[in-house]
């Protein structure tokens, strides 16, 4: 079956043994993890992380229980980290988790085939998998990267235009689109060059992928759910990042000095919001 | 205040780079986070501070006079079509506002102008300004206030 077929089985053939693909595997682990320090290290962000939260301390007007604590953990992975809620646009939403989940989805089956499959023609779910996770990845990136990327949207750049901020979108969408092609002209007679270009062009993208952490957006994959999980714990204790208390609408028409506008006719006294208007100028 | 986005709360929505009307708030291209090019050319309108859904963007005072400690944050809620506003004082003091949200659709409620009469040679030389805003009664009957009213101010919300 095609789409079950190992895409890594067929390198033997180019001279690259399972050993030299292991290898790559734990060498990408290392750089990833190396990557993470040295940006953590170069941008001092656990540093001001934790001199916020002491700084916030202060503000705060109740202290969390931990079973509190652990509540908003739960909620942070069920919320932010799996379903990634912090959109706010339902879009870019659903790119994200596109990406995230294809990412995943592709990241551990290439580890499953590399490791446990290397020599296999086929790799029945792993190796059907790999194309799930690779074209989830393909698709949610595409869309972000040509239509929903904030430079483009907002900014009015150009989709092709690229910038440093492009290096960990571009070598996505490098290793799931090179890494498709490449693949499907291995079951291709006759295109062995052409698979020989896609796969050098996909290992390209993996390298710049997990060896360009340090100068790539890599890392948010595990700022985000601190920042989150931070951000919840201020809400909570009463800091609030110094943010006004909620209130509810009636609670605020209900005001006697509502009274004194109260000639306005309803619908041009208060309009709709901002969000509600979309932005026309590109 | 000119404002100032902090980048690890911001998510590069875009949002304010829609919305301001000075063009300054852009897209960082090393981290893709929004930051204020130019504060010295902010109009300080805060209309990124309100369209901001991360509560990413604050103010800051210019050091001589406003010195550090103090904060002007707000939540607009979108849902509750509110907005509210935390003033806080650099001794602690804490003043809270919050209000209805009236942004109109772009483009309604455009005042109809040639509709309206000229004012009078009585109006001119009044000191209440003419036709704006006529619902809180400045261009007939009197001025609604407080005390007119028989209203008082409530403690906890302010508008
Ligand atoms: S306060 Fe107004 S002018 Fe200043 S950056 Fe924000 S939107 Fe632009
Ligand atoms: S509106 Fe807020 S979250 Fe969106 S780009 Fe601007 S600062 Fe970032």
């Amino acid at each position: 079956m095609f789409i079950t077929s190992n895409p890594f089985a067929g390198l033997a053939q180019f001279g690259i043994t399972p050993g030299m693909m292991q290898i790559f595997v734990i060498l990408a682990i290392i750089a990833v993890v190396a990557g993470i320090l040295l940006d953590v290290a170069h941008k001092k962000s656990a540093k001001y992380f934790f001199e916020h939260t002491e700084r916030m301390k202060k503000l705060a007007t109740r202290q969390l229980s931990s079973s509190e604590k652990t509540s908003m953990l739960v909620q942070v992975i069920l919320n932010e980290v799996l379903t990634s809620s912090e959109f706010h646009n339902p879009k870019r939403r659903i790119a994200h988790l596109l990406k995230m989940y294809g990412f995943i989805i592709f990241v551990v089956s290439s580890a499953v085939l590399i490791f446990f499959y290397p020599t296999e023609q086929y790799a029945g779910f792993w190796g059907l998998m790999w194309r799930v996770g690779a074209i989830m990845l393909a698709v949610g990136g595409w869309w972000f990267f040509t239509k929903l990327r904030v430079d483009v949207l907002s900014e009015g750049k150009k989709w092709y235009k690229l910038a440093r901020a492009d290096m960990f979108i571009v070598s996505l969408l490098g290793v799931s689109t090179f890494g498709l092609l490449w693949c499907f002209f291995q079951g291709v007679v006759g295109s062995t060059a052409l698979a020989l270009l896609f796969f050098a062009l996909f290992l390209i993208s993996a390298v710049v992928l997990f060896g360009g952490v340090y100068w790539s957006k890599f890392g948010h994959m595990f700022f985000k759910p601190a920042a989150a999980y931070q951000k919840r714990i201020l809400m909570a204790d009463g800091s609030r990042e110094n943010l006004p208390p909620f209130y509810k609408r009636a609670e605020v028409l209900d005001q006697s000095t509502m009274d004194l506008v109260r000639d306005i006719p309803a619908d041009q006294k208060f309009g709709l919001c901002i969000m509600k208007d979309e932005p026309n100028h590109y | 205040m000119p404002t100032f986005v902090y980048m690890t709360r911001c998510d590069g929505c875009g949002y304010c780079v829609d919305i301001c009307p000075s063009d300054i708030m852009h897209i960082d291209t090393t981290w893709r986070r929004a930051y204020n090019i130019e504060p010295d050319m902010c109009w300080e309108c805060y209309s990124c501070v309100k369209a901001c859904p991360m509560h990413a963007i604050d103010v800051r005072g210019y050091a001589d006079f406003c010195p550090l400690g103090h904060a002007v944050r707000v939540h607009r809620d979108e849902e509750e079509g509110i907005i509210a506003w935390r003033i806080k004082f650099r001794s602690g003091r804490i003043k809270d506002l919050v209000a209805p949200i009236t942004t109109k659709p772009w483009g309604k409620y455009i005042p109809d102008l040639k509709q309206v009469p000229a004012p009078t040679k009585e109006q001119r030389e009044s000191q209440l300004l003419f036709n704006e805003p006529k619902y809180i009664r400045l261009d007939d009957g009197d001025l609604y206030t407080l005390e007119s009213q028989g209203l008082k101010m409530r403690q906890g919300v302010y508008y």
